[in-house]
């Protein structure tokens, strides 16, 4: 174990990926320089213009509404308003595509018929459509007002940056930085100007952070969530796929079970029956010794088919899950495994077969190739996410991509909502992260 | 002659244990395919041991296992031999866990080895005299490669020998026999892999089952 350092306690599985202009704020030499600070000012721009027209034809449509509901014909102007959201919410998800190369997908399921009646009565009844209008509403006085303020604090930058030139070329002794006190000549203005390019540092990074901000809202607003029917259906639909997967193994298990093994089992016991009948018989020495040799065959296909049977569906993990059937394995590894999975409860079916075969496949990978000496498994289940590490003291450099078993695994993991990360750096050591909430 | 009771849910391998053991001089007084019927059963014949199946109808996850357990927990004296398709340390622990040192035969083995006709009915015989009989193969996985600094790496090539036919089961006197050596070099190992392994110098069946404790310990570190 000296090798290996303390394993970090579980950590929440954070099921969307961070924004990239979160991960470019990060690294200020690199943001300030790139093309992210225009993106993100002409993103707030497009914002605040689009924001505030929204408001006014909008705020318009609602106002006549309410005044005309009387009438018959402002029900239908407030129903023109909620179903503007869903253009206007397209609209906004390709918009943020200046800041966010990961799109958010839209939330709306397909309406079948193409029949405009039809499309406008399921619009009205979705949730994703009210949710596009609440962020709608929030674009002209939160990131409208916000992104104003970005750019009036861009302006301001400018013209300090801007100062010497303008007292050169204009009027010197006209301009004033500090109140009462013009200016005289362009070496002055050099003070403006390192004020002003600290306030494009500053305008930089509130861009940044607005951009951020509406990336987030708009991921929590503008895209499908876990609860709208078409998201469960699909995801229900997943989870059914693996559980049929595992249903089917199972089922392998149990017909060879049946089958096959108790048959060879039986064969075995006549061959060895027949054997001890045979002993006793001197002019039957060599018709004993062909039934030994069947029966020593009997038992090598026996052995072979146990193993198979380990590796469609092994029993100890129906029986007593997680735990035991990764000791199990980590028992009958080439490689000494240190075990630590304390206190990891039974788990739904599919968590658990695809939790044990990530496991015993990251233990095989250990043994053909890193040449480790020791491997370590630990996992706990935390806030209902089942964590899970296997890692070793190989020499690294292992292609997540190589591995076609592995690749399988992560797209099981992914239909249950888990992840799987491989850290492999040449030298070593190998770590395999399994991330997968346990609700089933 | 023995007087057994077979639970074994496929009537094909049923059938075929009935021969072995009655072909072999042994009564089978009763042969059951479940778990219900073999409870039922040993409380009307009282049998000198019972031979059960783990996986067994309705279920067929380890009812088996489970009536073996209730059965010893009703009557620590009855041997019982569990048969398994599989073996996996989690099981046996879970059918050990339970057997205090005094207590009846126990036994757990392999299905394939009723095959071994000879060596099949002798573990069959230690159990009903009263001795644990554990299955080769997980004293194989439980004796395998450890890390490095681990007590059983102290152990010389001939002490982990004889440290695996403690841990299935055998004597002093039948270790001997199976490695061609005098009983009291046999002592004499067994003495010097306790002392390594820090266990008390203990005979009989709670000898196995502080091996068997011991190494499973192992195992989980």
């Amino acid at each position: 174990m000296s090798r290996f350092g303390p394993l970090p306690d579980a950590v929440p599985v954070p099921l969307d990926p961070p924004p990239a202009v979160w991960a470019m704020l990060r690294r200020p030499g690199r943001f300030l320089l790139s093309w992210w600070p225009w993106r993100c000012w002409a993103h707030a721009v497009g914002g605040a213009v689009v924001g505030y027209a929204v408001l006014l034809v909008l705020g318009l449509l609602v106002f006549l509404g309410v005044v005309t509901a009387v009438a018959g014909v402002g029900l239908l102007l407030l129903v023109c308003t909620v179903v503007a959201a869903v253009p206007l919410g397209r609209f906004e998800r390709w918009r943020l595509r200046w800041v966010e190369p990961v799109p958010v997908p839209d939330p709306h399921p397909p309406v079948a018929g193409g029949n405009p009646g039809a499309w406008l009565w399921s619009r009205l009844r979705e949730r994703a459509t009210r949710r596009e209008l609440a962020y709608v509403a929030l674009l002209g006085p939160v990131f409208g007002a916000a992104g104003f303020g970005v750019l009036v604090l861009l302006a301001f930058s400018l013209i300090l940056v801007a100062v010497p030139v303008i007292v050169w070329a204009i009027a010197p002794d006209t301009v004033m930085l500090i109140p009462g006190r013009a200016v005289s000549s362009p070496w002055e203005g050099l003070a403006g100007t390192a004020v002003g390019l600290a306030g494009l540092v500053a305008a930089a990074y509130a861009g940044g952070l607005l951009a951020v901000a509406q990336v987030k809202t708009a991921r929590m607003l503008l895209g499908p969530r876990a609860e709208d029917p078409q998201v469960v259906e699909l995801t229900r639909s997943r989870v059914r796929l693996v559980e049929a997967f595992e249903a089917e193994r199972r089922r392998i298990e149990r017909d060879l079970h049946d089958g096959a093994q108790q048959q060879l089992v039986a064969l075995s016991m006549t061959l060895g029956l027949a054997e001890r009948e045979l002993r006793g018989v001197p002019e039957a020495a060599r018709a004993a010794e062909l039934v030994g040799r069947g029966r020593q065959e009997a038992k090598l296909a026996l052995a072979q088919l146990r193993e198979l049977v380990r590796g469609i569906h092994p029993r100890v993990l129906t029986d007593h899950g997680l735990a035991a059937a990764v000791a199990e394995v980590a028992l009958r590894h080439p490689v000494p495994v240190a075990v630590d999975l304390g206190g990891v409860p039974r788990l739904p079916g599919p968590v658990e077969a695809t939790a044990y075969f990530t496991v015993a496949e990251a233990l095989a990978n250990a043994a053909k190739h890193s040449g480790a000496s020791q491997v370590r498994v630990w996992g706990r289940v935390d806030s209902g996410v089942l964590s899970l590490s296997v890692c070793d003291d190989g020499r690294g450099g292992a292609d997540p991509e190589a591995g076609a078993g592995l690749a399988g695994l992560a797209d099981r993991l992914a239909v249950l909502r888990g992840r799987l990360t491989v850290s492999s750096p040449v030298g070593g050591p190998t770590e395999l992260r399994v991330e997968v909430p346990c609700s089933g | 002659m023995l007087r057994l009771i077979l639970a074994e849910d496929s009537v094909l391998l049923r059938a075929g244990l009935a021969e072995v053991l009655s072909r072999s001089g042994h009564q089978v007084v009763a042969a059951v395919g479940d778990a219900e019927g073999l409870l039922r059963a040993v409380a009307a014949e009282r049998p000198d041991v019972v031979v059960t199946d783990v996986r067994m109808p309705p279920d067929h996850r380890d009812e088996g296992l489970r009536a073996a357990l209730e059965l010893r927990s009703g009557d620590p004296a009855l041997p019982v031999l569990v048969l398994s398709q599989y073996v996996a340390t989690a099981y046996a622990a879970r059918l050990f866990s339970g057997a205090p040192g005094s207590a009846g035969g126990l036994g757990y083995l392999l299905k394939d080895r009723v095959g071994e006709v000879d060596e099949f009915l002798d573990a069959l015989e230690r159990v009903a005299a009263g001795q644990t009989v554990i299955d080769p193969e997980v004293v194989r996985v439980l004796l395998a490669h450890r890390p490095g600094g681990h007590p059983l790496a102290r152990l010389t090539p001939r002490e982990r020998e004889v440290l695996a036919l403690i841990a299935e089961g055998l004597n002093n006197q039948a270790v001997a026999a199976r490695l061609f050596v005098t009983e009291a070099a046999v002592v004499k190992h067994a003495s010097s892999i306790f002392t390594k392994l820090d266990l008390d110098p203990v005979e009989g069946n709670r000898r196995v089952l502080a091996v068997l404790a011991h190494l499973r310990g192992a195992a989980a570190g």
